[in-house]
């Protein structure tokens, strides 16, 4: 990973967002991934959704754990603040940021390898605390900067480059998410801009961890024949069960759904989730129901996505902690600290 | 035969856990407190949540030592699996207190001591219905036992029961009728009271008991944290409890209830410590406890801060280690992990508390250090100060204090830059200003634990990567002008034996240095209060002919990184070791000296 500064370069009729920002404003320095590796499509959304949002940069951490999709962060939002922690433990570091100041917009940055071999430990407590983050998996199912083992999210059966087949069962994040009580778990391709960016929208917006998977081929170890993270093999396989549409606070809807095909989510700050089945009958609100059909699409080789599980009721971590709303780390020390008097007082137990 | 020791003797209890004895020994402990008697107790317990045998020590000392003396002069065997064990471990001259209800006279026999049954279960059986309530009682009776045998105020205990169970007044009148019970019959079946016994003394109202990992919690409240993250281990749980249970009581809002500090309990030692580094990245005071397995557990998040410079607090309260080792025993055996945590060039400043009080005094000033030097700060304590009762003069708050957040710049400073590059030294002191997230579009940068130039970009340059590490050497020494200074106590008399030592091993060398004193023997007494060593330690060991290095583990860990640290003759450096997971007794140090100075003596 080299530093390449990344130059700002006008485009006339380029549009402001409501900060006055443009697009370039959220992007960061030039990618040394590989040409046409899905992670960079990754980026791209995340970029235009955090532009469409109007999210001032600033307020803005994100994180990344080690691997190629770790790099990413460097990639976007140059005004946020990055953390690119230890293998595995990027979880545990955004919690404890958020616990710190729970105001920061998090979003997390983390791979197959990272979330799901090294650190799913940390990805399932993340999950299970409910941490209000965005975090993403950008899956190609194999480990690239150490040229290309398969990863955990390996389907059993795939090819790797060399021409070994997978043996092992893959661990699937989505299932996996939804079984430890994740309150909004997605999945996407990096070759599907659109899905991808109103999913990120929707995953910003959620008041809790928004777990989002993307499929993204990498291009040099594992897009050949016989792989099942390949862009060809995911074009063939893909399923959208739901397709969101995100709808901001203040504006209205106005999408065109037919009663009884779309469903409304209503999140705290009043915006809207609104879900279409694609699937007919999919309801991405019943837990049980969504394993089953997960499963089902599993066993047919269906790469499915959208908005698989949503429950935007589920408290987030400091909800549950019952911790101020102002942030800890801007609380008054006058406020922390209880002075001499009541040490005094305290000690008079002591004796 | 029994020589007098008025307020000078060691009291032991022998008893099962998980019956309840803690609450009868804590009654012990605080009626000889506050009989004006310096005192401490040591908890001596297994790994185990019912049904093992467990101790208790209690030192009565009218010179005010702290630590274990190596002799028993009253123990109270109350637990049938360890009798001889117990009775083998009484001094010559001293008393052996049993539950004769089963008798044991053959077995309990041993010329030079006193052995005294009373039939605690028979008496209880007696006058308590209740299976729960006869067992919780007999340990209250034994007591009344020594409440007549050592003669200790009756008066006293009655107030402290009222106090305790001040809203549950029917325990007050079964607990004195059960301390009546163990007393009564004492005075009327034995002489009392012994000739090792206790006598109203001095004034204890200046002085509190606690121990260290509830001063150490304390002292996190007191200096502002906010955020604790840990993940439970022995011996160091007991200290995020002192933090909840003072954060409870001085940190929720009275009308909102709204809590203004974050506990997390994370999924192992690994996230603890990256929740740690988080919060404090974004500015918020955040610190960890744990013993050895868990240092070693966070080794590599302790590296990361040390490189991406990130302030973060570990309060290692060491237990006996390799590996699992022995989790409810103690010993001093992480300095040397402390020091140098995580692989590649890596050193950490590490305070080192010998009492609860400095436990207090040290997590504040651990919190300053680490926000100045934007590194990793350790408090190094140990299962003996952190889990034991010790008797310590009263906490001192000063309210002019105000934290040292170090060089972290307001909105308005980032606004006056044209550029911020995080890992800038702009004064010298090997230390750079930094943001927190949140506040400027101009104070982003990028944490990471890869090669980065001092303008905080990637690099594999390694010109660039060579200045960044070699400014954490400039920093390295503003962290040893910072770190407090060795407390010195010289000899009465000029001396070539000099004496070093940290932590809990404290209160051994200062008893045994009255005891060198009274044989003629004269030692300076160096302790040293942090790491890396500063002001006089390298002098101190050039000024003597003899050093010995106290200290409480196998491989002289102390004695290594002074060798290492200051450049010196390691030949002078002489080891006094104690590893056994006891807390070390002063017999230790005097024998240590002796068999060192005198070996024809000793042998």
């Amino acid at each position: 990973m080299t530093y390449i500064a990344k130059p700002k370069i006008d485009l006339p009729g380029q549009r402001s967002n409501k900060l006055g920002l443009l697009r370039r404003d959220y992007e960061g320095v030039l990618s040394t991934l590989c040409a046409g590796c899905g992670h960079d499509s990754i980026t791209a959304a995340i970029v235009e959704a955090f532009w469409e949002l109007s999210i001032p940069p600033e307020k803005v951490i994100k994180l990344s754990g080690i691997g190629c999709s770790s790099k990413t962060p460097a990639y976007f939002l140059s005004g946020a603040h990055g953390f690119n922690s230890v293998h595995g433990r990027m979880p545990s570091v955004a919690t404890g940021a958020l616990a710190g100041n729970r105001d920061l917009i998090c979003i997390g940055v983390s791979g197959d390898g990272d979330s799901l071999s090294i650190g799913f430990g940390q990805f399932g407590h993340a999950v299970r605390r409910n941490i209000n983050m965005l975090y993403i998996i950008e899956n190609n199912g194999v480990y690239g900067l150490t040229k290309g083992q398969f990863s955990a999210s390996a389907d059993k059966g795939s090819r790797a480059k060399k021409g070994e087949i997978n043996q092992w069962k893959n661990i699937d994040s989505v299932s996996t998410a939804i079984s430890m009580g994740g309150s909004f778990v997605a999945r996407s391709f990096s070759g599907d801009r659109d899905q991808l960016v109103t999913l990120i929208k929707a995953g910003v917006m959620h008041p809790g961890c928004a777990v989002i998977d993307v499929v993204s081929p990498c291009v040099t170890f594992n897009n050949h024949p016989g792989s099942t993270k390949s862009y060809t093999y995911t074009r063939h396989h893909y399923h959208q069960a739901s397709q969101t549409d995100f709808v901001p606070p203040a504006s209205e809807i106005t999408a065109s759904y037919a009663a009884g095909e779309s469903k409304v989510v209503e999140l705290h700050d009043g915006s809207k989730l609104i879900l279409k089945k694609a699937d007919s009958g999919y309801n991405p609100t019943n837990r049980s129901g969504v394993l089953r059909y997960l499963e089902q699409q599993r066993t047919r080789g269906e790469v499915v996505t959208g908005l698989l599980f949503i429950n935007a009721l589920l408290p987030e971590m400091h909800r549950i902690y019952g911790t101020a709303n102002t942030p800890m780390k801007d609380l008054d020390f006058d406020k922390l600290n209880p002075g001499g008097k009541a040490l005094a007082k305290l000690q008079g137990l002591m004796r | 035969m029994s020589e007098n020791r008025v307020n000078d003797f060691v009291l032991k209890i022998g008893t099962v856990n998980g019956t309840g004895s803690a609450s009868a020994n804590g009654l012990l402990m605080k009626a000889l407190f506050r009989m004006g008697i310096p005192v401490t107790g040591k908890n001596m317990f297994p790994s185990n949540i019912q049904g093992l045998p467990t101790w208790y020590e209690v030192r009565a000392n009218h010179n005010g030592y702290m630590s274990r003396s190596g002799r028993v002069d009253v123990m109270v065997a109350m637990n049938a699996q360890t009798y001889k064990q117990d009775m083998d471990e009484v001094s010559t001259g001293g008393f052996l207190v049993y539950d004769s209800t089963w008798p044991r006279e053959r077995e309990l026999s041993r010329k030079d001591i006193t052995v005294l049954g009373v039939p605690l279960a028979k008496l209880c059986n007696e006058q308590f219905s209740d299976a729960r309530v006869r067992i919780l009682m007999k340990n209250i009776a034994y007591v009344g036992v020594l409440a007549a045998l050592l003669d200790i105020d009756h008066s006293v205990l009655q107030t402290l029961l009222e106090e305790t169970f001040a809203s549950k007044p029917r325990l007050v009148d079964s607990n004195l009728q059960a301390i009546d019970l163990g007393f009564h019959y004492a005075k009327e079946n034995f002489v009392c009271p012994l000739p090792v016994r206790a006598e109203t003394m001095g004034d204890n109202s200046k002085h509190i008991l606690i121990d260290g990992n509830s001063a150490a919690g304390l002292g996190c409240v007191y200096a502002g944290a906010t955020v604790g993250a840990w993940y439970p281990i022995t011996p160091s749980t007991s200290l995020m409890d002192g933090f909840k249970r003072y954060c409870k009581m001085f940190r929720v809002d009275e009308n909102s209830r709204e809590k203004n500090y974050c506990i997390v309990q994370a999924e192992d030692e690994l996230a603890a410590a990256g929740i740690v580094l988080g919060a404090n990245w974004v500015g918020a005071r955040a610190f960890t406890p744990t013993s050895g397995p868990g240092i070693s557990l966070m080794s590599e998040f302790i590296g990361f801060a040390y490189y991406a410079e990130i302030p973060s607090v570990f309060f290692d309260v060491q237990r006996v280690g390799p590996s699992t080792g022995m989790p409810t025993r103690t010993q001093q055996c992480d300095i040397m992990l402390c020091a140098y945590a995580s692989h590649g060039d890596t050193r950490h400043p590490v305070l080192l508390p010998a009492n609860p009080k400095e436990c207090f005094e040290m997590a504040v000033s651990a919190f300053d250090l680490t926000e100045r030097l934007q590194t990793p700060v350790f408090v190094l304590s140990d299962l003996d100060i952190g889990m034991n009762d010790w008797m310590i003069p009263e906490l001192e708050w000063d309210d002019n204090y105000r934290p040292d957040r170090g060089k972290v710049l307001n909105v308005d400073e980032i606004e006056g830059l044209e550029k911020f590059y995080r890992y800038l030294d702009s004064d010298g002191d090997g230390i750079a200003a930094r943001t927190v997230p949140g506040e400027h579009p101009k104070g982003a940068y990028f944490v990471r634990g890869s090669g980065h130039n001092k303008l905080g970009a990637y690099t594999e340059k390694s010109e660039e990567y060579k200045e960044v590490v070699d400014r954490l050497l400039v920093k390295w020494e503003t962290a040893r002008a910072l770190v407090p200074e060795p407390v010195l106590k010289p000899a009465q008399k000029h001396t070539g034996i000099g004496i070093i030592a940290y932590g809990s091993s404290d209160g051994a060398v200062l008893e045994a240095l009255d005891q060198l004193e009274a044989s003629g023997v004269y030692a300076n007494y160096m302790r040293v209060l942090a790491f890396p060593f500063n002001g006089e330690v390298k002098g101190f060991i050039g000024d003597h002919e003899t050093v010995f290095v106290v200290e409480q583990n196998r491989d002289a860990q102390l004695r290594s990184l002074l060798i290492l640290e200051t450049n010196t003759d390691a030949a002078k450096l002489i080891p006094i070791l104690h590893y056994d997971g006891m807390p070390i007794p002063s017999s230790c140090v005097v024998e240590g000296l002796f068999a060192h100075l005198r070996p024809e003596a000793v042998a």
